[in-house]
């Protein structure tokens, strides 16, 4: 598997789609921190463990300043069914076309499985990563812990 | 509150334990309207079960369950008044019964005052029991229930009989004191 980007670098420039099909870039994301959580696929049993832990302390995560969103390869209606069947408020971001080319670009790609890896990247508010975190598998899930530990590299 | 990293806090005055003093001491993460969980329940509470000393502590998130924080309040409100074991077991043994009507029966069966378990479950004190045990597990890593802190480690899943009792034998080679010597020493968590 590719290295994860590493805190300091810039974001590469990407593109990703959120549920309405409208773009998000870097400019997009721009002057908040991003947490981005890369997660393999929409509806699989521990991508949604994941997503219901983060929502339970979504309001420690806004006090810190972070504002979180999902990113995988699924098509952007799997993703918006996947939230809603959750029943998170999370937004998620499409990776879907070209196929995993953001996440490749992070190094958050799981190439064996073709799909986003379980992966953590933090952008500071001027786009630059502040930290990153990867699985060394894609069954190991990154708690909210870990999360709170990046946020917390930066102050 | 804090939400970084650090270790499953050791046992507390507080905390709910069962199991004999010089047994293993397993911390048990979990929610009572998890299925796994009621798994985990049922292995630990076996007849052939091996002896350990098991902590309970909540794991109870609405989105995962939106049961689960007010089956978690219905337990701290039973252990006000002396209950929680039997609450608890009888919320993992009979799923199909949880709610309110079915928690009023319980309390009332286990010769509660019903009328002040209602009003625990409701307050903020049980709340903020609640809030603690949830956080606590997060800082430590916990991601799905049930999670099991067997000597300061998670393992994530339902635990088999093969495990529990190899947990158990392990100890008894050890040959370790005091289980509950606290932080630093060994088995406080």
């Amino acid at each position: 598997m590719a290295d994860i980007i590493a805190a300091g670098t810039p974001a590469p420039p990407f593109v990703l789609r959120d549920e309405q099909g409208e773009e998000v870039t870097n400019e997009t994301l721009r002057g908040q921190t991003a947490v981005l959580v890369f997660y393999p696929f929409a509806f699989s049993p521990v991508c949604t463990d994941q997503f219901q832990v983060y929502e339970e302390v979504l309001d420690e995560f806004e006090a810190a300043g972070a504002k979180l969103y999902g990113v995988s390869c699924d098509a952007t209606w799997s993703q918006k069914a996947f939230r809603e069947k959750l029943g998170v408020s999370i937004p998620m971001l499409s990776d879907f076309e070209p196929k995993g080319a953001v996440s490749r670009a992070f190094g958050a790609y799981f190439e064996p499985g073709g799909m986003s890896a379980r992966a953590i990247v933090i952008l500071d508010p001027e786009g630059v990563v502040q930290f990153s975190w990867l699985g060394e598998h894609p069954g190991v899930m990154p708690g909210a812990n870990v999360i709170f530990d990046g946020l917390a590299a930066k102050a | 509150m804090d939400l970084t990293s650090a270790p499953v806090p050791p046992l507390r005055p507080d905390d709910h334990v069962r199991g004999p003093d010089d047994a293993p001491l397993v911390v048990v993460y979990a929610d009572f309207a998890c299925p796994h969980c009621a798994v985990a329940h049922a292995r630990l509470t076996a007849p052939d079960a091996p002896p350990l000393r098991v902590v309970f502590r909540h794991f109870a998130l609405k989105a995962k369950h939106p049961r689960a924080p007010a089956l978690a309040a219905a337990a701290e409100a039973a252990a006000l008044q002396g209950a929680f074991w039997p609450f608890h077991d009888s919320l993992f043994e009979d799923r199909g019964r949880q709610a309110d009507p079915h928690l009023w029966e319980r309390a009332e069966r286990l010769g509660l005052d019903v009328e002040r378990f209602d009003r625990d479950r409701r307050g903020d004190a049980v709340a903020e029991r609640v809030r603690r045990d949830v956080r606590e597990g997060m800082r430590a890593g916990v991601t799905t229930t049930p999670t099991l802190f067997i000597e300061g480690r998670p393992e994530a899943g339902p635990p088999t009989t093969a495990r529990l009792r190899k947990v158990r034998n392990e100890k008894k080679h050890e040959g370790v004191g005091d289980p509950t010597a606290g932080p630093g020493k060994d088995n406080s968590i």
